[in-house]
């Protein structure tokens, strides 16, 4: 029993991380209807970059985000505005091939620049200092900061999105970019500044995965399923509700993980289509 | 010697893709002055708005505004130069407050006297629900909210798309009474109306359209009944 | 003055007759091309059947599918598991392979149709990665190292090597002249219209009475029956199998859609014009090592951004050109 517990615990912590993917996806959803295949390659990106800076400037992971937040949200004003924002517009094949586009070339990059070897940060002492909870259950700090860090960047965006004027402007935006214009919005601007807010989470968030795994340069499309995982499941309505969606994709592979390692990615994706088969708005979302 | 209109739309043409809504447009709006622009369903009246305001393109010249041509710009350059539009439908912002869809208004930063203190003073009933869902008020106050809205922009121009839509009649009425207040205040108005007879009460100058052509223009204190039948449905 | 409306226009006579020369040809090739020929001919045929399966669903149906590579899997590791576990010669059990992937594929559909757009892609893709970890855990199969084609089931084909290439030659030219005429008949056909209706405006198609849910179930599962069984024929070919190879998205989804995008989506001829010029710039593109894949991407997001309708999209547009009857021609009569 001590050994579910765990991984019950284990999953609520990773499903932080997975939350983080996911309130990037949701957020330039919600703001622009935009789906990037190649959210999961960002993460990647992130990873990398992080990699670079740590190796270069002998960082510790966590100080490195210093560097890696900022440039990834430079990266996402200039992607949005550069690229994305030609392909807006009533027709969804545009973004949708473009973005897959994008996802293959990132890959293949990060092939030819880092080749295919497996990487990972290291945090030194903070990857195996825990907190004991009871006898049989401890808490990594690093898995313990996926899941704060989640909730921060979450209360962040709320704080964001209901009290300053450029969260205004977004749920403008998300309701009605045509009116929006009128009230002196630009929207490429608008949805560059979306982006950009998002890849900085993503920063973190790949920042945060590069140290707990490993990773690789075919690991973006996993990351962007357990993103798009955790959404689904959590429903759109609420950022909270896309947290709920990744703890419980969280807990549903580290559970599954007990019973065999094979089955842990397996179960993940099952979890998801049974949620999409019998209630497609997700747990926490309203229907229609 | 008369003084330059405010706005002087010339010759305006609008397409949509292939579909032409506007053929040779001529309108002028004095300082202070309300224009009414009525006219049947698909004469082109709010097509004639959308392009005054950036979301249809439209050719330089064809639109001066203040002394400066404007035409083609992006709605967000041509609410900072001072037009804002009501848009037809209200078309609050569902994910925000009363007071948030007043806020929004303000975004684009233009000096003036419209706070948001002084559109609570000119709509009392807004004040009391300033938290409320946009959406959760009734048509008439989701209309003041919409008028607000564009007011907090301090706009030069006001341009209104059927304000009357969907509206019992007197609050129909309640709301020009606002018009016209606003516009005493020295905001310049253009009104789109179906509401002929309240178009014609408001208005110092009437245009009809039809086909998107101007088939009527001329002084709202002399124009007749049958000028305006004859130029409302073609005859 | 009168008008005929036909079918045929002078153009497309004259590319009917060079489509039977050049069947004419393809039939012929067993004759006198080398084991190396047919081998680059087999590639040919089945990523053109292969690239003009994903614009049926994509271009026509409006399913942008990013997970094609669970169905090639699928027929694959089926040809495999027949061969290998109930003996059943290579070349029979294709049929049972188009049969079985179409039974599976429709509740897949079902499930995936609650699904727009990106959201749809993204879950065909998780779909193909279920059907890939599954490969892993099911150890008959070879598990995560895949396995190979049993002997028995290879010597099926042919005594010697060459024979068994031209037996998997003529196996996928006849697969590719099926798919090439089930997508021509219905693009004629009332199914072809209704498609034509959904891709131009689906909530008009269906307020006039088009069943857009039916037209598109009936789309994917042939594009899933057509999969599997060029799936099969692809790993028959290879001998060998693996999870990784058999579900692999660059190969058997961003190859094929980038040839789509660059032919020309939503075309007749787009598809097999795009997968013709990756063959034909392959030797210079195999130079570029491993960035060849991304100036294919690079290319295919150009063509998106600034010519969506691809080559022959933008070519017809231009010239009017239309290679196959497919359309309308409206000529004067006398």
């Amino acid at each position: 029993m001590g050994g579910f517990a765990n991984a019950v615990v284990q999953g609520v912590m990773v499903g932080g991380l997975y939350a983080m993917f996911a309130i990037g996806l949701a957020l330039i959803f919600g703001v622009m209807k935009l789906v990037n295949i190649a959210h999961g390659d960002l993460i990647v990106l992130a990873a990398y970059i992080g990699l670079v800076v740590t190796q270069t400037l002998h960082l510790n992971p966590l100080a490195a985000l210093v560097f890696v937040v900022p440039i990834m949200a430079v990266v996402g004003y200039g992607l949005q505005r550069g690229l994305f924002n030609r392909t807006m517009g009533d027709d969804l094949m545009p973004p949708l091939l473009v973005s897959f586009g994008l996802s293959i070339i990132m890959e293949n990059g990060f092939l030819a620049l880092f080749s295919a070897d497996n990487r990972r940060l290291q945090a030194g002492a903070l990857e195996v200092a825990s907190v004991k909870l009871t006898d049989a259950i401890s808490i990594g700090v690093l898995p313990l900061l996926q899941l704060v860090a989640a909730i921060l960047v979450i209360a962040a965006l709320q704080l964001l999105l209901y009290r300053t004027r450029l969260g205004r402007a977004f749920r403008a935006v998300s309701d009605d970019p045509r009116i929006a214009q009128l009230m002196g919005l630009n929207n490429r601007h608008v949805f560059g500044l979306a982006m950009g807010l998002s890849l900085a989470i993503v920063g973190l968030a790949g920042v945060l995965l590069a140290i707990s795994a490993n990773f690789d340069p075919a690991s973006g499309p996993t990351r962007l399923i357990f993103g798009f995982e955790a959404v689904i499941i959590g429903g759109l309505s609420s950022f909270w509700g896309t947290l709920a969606g990744g703890i419980i994709l969280g807990v549903v592979q580290s559970v599954a993980a007990t019973v065999d390692p094979g089955l842990q990615v397996l179960a993940g994706h099952v979890a998801f289509l049974i949620v999409l088969a019998i209630r497609p708005q997700g747990l926490f979302g309203r229907p229609g | 010697m008369p003084e330059a209109p405010l706005l002087s739309v010339t010759a305006l043409e609008a397409f949509y893709g292939d579909f032409q809504a506007l053929y040779g447009v001529d309108v002028e709006v004095g300082r202070g002055r309300i224009v009414a622009v009525i006219g049947a369903n698909g004469a082109g009246k709010s097509t004639l708005l959308n392009t005054l305001v950036g979301l249809n393109p439209a050719p330089r010249e064809a639109i001066r505004f203040a002394g400066e041509a404007i035409g083609g710009e992006p709605p967000y350059k041509i609410v900072k130069r001072g037009i804002a539009l009501v848009p037809e439908g209200r078309r609050l912002f569902p994910s925000l407050s009363v007071e948030e869809n007043l806020l929004i208004g303000a975004q684009v930063g233009r000096p003036g006297p419209w706070t948001l203190e002084r559109v609570f003073k000119l709509f009392p009933i807004l004040s009391e629900r300033r938290r409320l869902p946009s959406m959760s008020l009734s048509g008439g106050q989701q209309q003041m909210v919409a008028v607000g809205r564009a007011l907090m922009s301090n706009p030069m121009l006001l341009l209104c798309d059927e304000l009357s839509l969907g509206l019992a009649p007197i609050v129909v009425k309640e709301i020009y009474a606002y018009i016209r207040r606003i516009v005493a205040e020295g905001v310049s108005a253009v009104i789109v109306e179906q509401d002929i007879s309240q178009a014609l009460k408001i208005a110092d100058h009437v245009y009809c359209m039809l086909e998107g052509r101007v088939a009527l223009s001329g002084p709202a204190a002399t124009v007749t009944r049958e000028a305006i039948a004859a130029a409302y449905f073609g005859v | 003055m009168s008008y005929v409306v036909s079918r045929s226009s002078r153009a497309s006579l004259g590319a009917s007759f060079v489509v039977v020369v050049a069947l004419a040809a393809g039939a012929s090739a067993p004759l006198w091309a080398s084991s190396d020929q047919l081998r680059q001919m087999i590639e040919i045929f089945l990523y053109v059947a292969l690239a003009c399966l994903w614009n049926f669903l994509a271009g026509y149906a409006g399913l942008v599918s990013v997970g094609q590579q669970a169905y090639v899997g699928l027929g694959g590791y089926a040809l495999f598991a027949l061969a290998a576990k109930a003996g059943v010669a290579p070349l029979y059990s294709l049929p049972l392979i188009g049969v079985g992937a179409a039974l599976l594929s429709a509740p897949i559909a079902l499930l995936l149709f609650r699904l727009r757009g990106a959201y749809f892609a993204i879950t065909s893709w998780v779909v193909a990665e279920v059907f890939r970890l599954t490969a892993i855990l099911i150890v008959p199969l070879g598990g995560g190292s895949g396995m190979s084609l049993p002997l028995q089931a290879a010597k099926s084909l042919g005594r010697t090597p060459h024979e068994r290439f031209v037996a998997i030659y003529i196996t996928s030219l006849v697969l590719l002249m099926l798919v090439l005429a089930l997508i021509f008949l219905t693009l004629r056909s009332r199914l072809g219209l209704a498609l034509t209706a959904i891709r131009d405006n689906e909530l008009a198609a269906r307020s006039n009475g088009v069943n857009v849910d039916r037209t598109k179930l009936i789309v994917y599962v042939a594009a899933a029956a057509g999969t599997a069984m060029i799936g099969a024929v692809i790993f028959l070919q290879k001998l060998r199998i693996s999870p990784d190879s058999g579900f692999s998205v660059n190969d058997w989804t961003a190859l094929v859609i980038f040839m789509v995008v660059i032919g020309g989506i939503g075309t007749f001829e787009g598809p097999i014009l795009g997968a013709l010029i990756y063959f034909l710039l392959r030797e210079t593109l195999s130079q570029l090592g491993p960035y060849y894949l991304m100036a294919l991407g690079a290319v295919a997001i150009a063509v998106m951004l600034f010519e969506p309708r691809g080559l022959w999209g933008a070519l017809r547009a231009r010239t009017g050109l239309q290679f196959l009857p497919l359309s309308f021609v409206v000529s004067k009569r006398g």
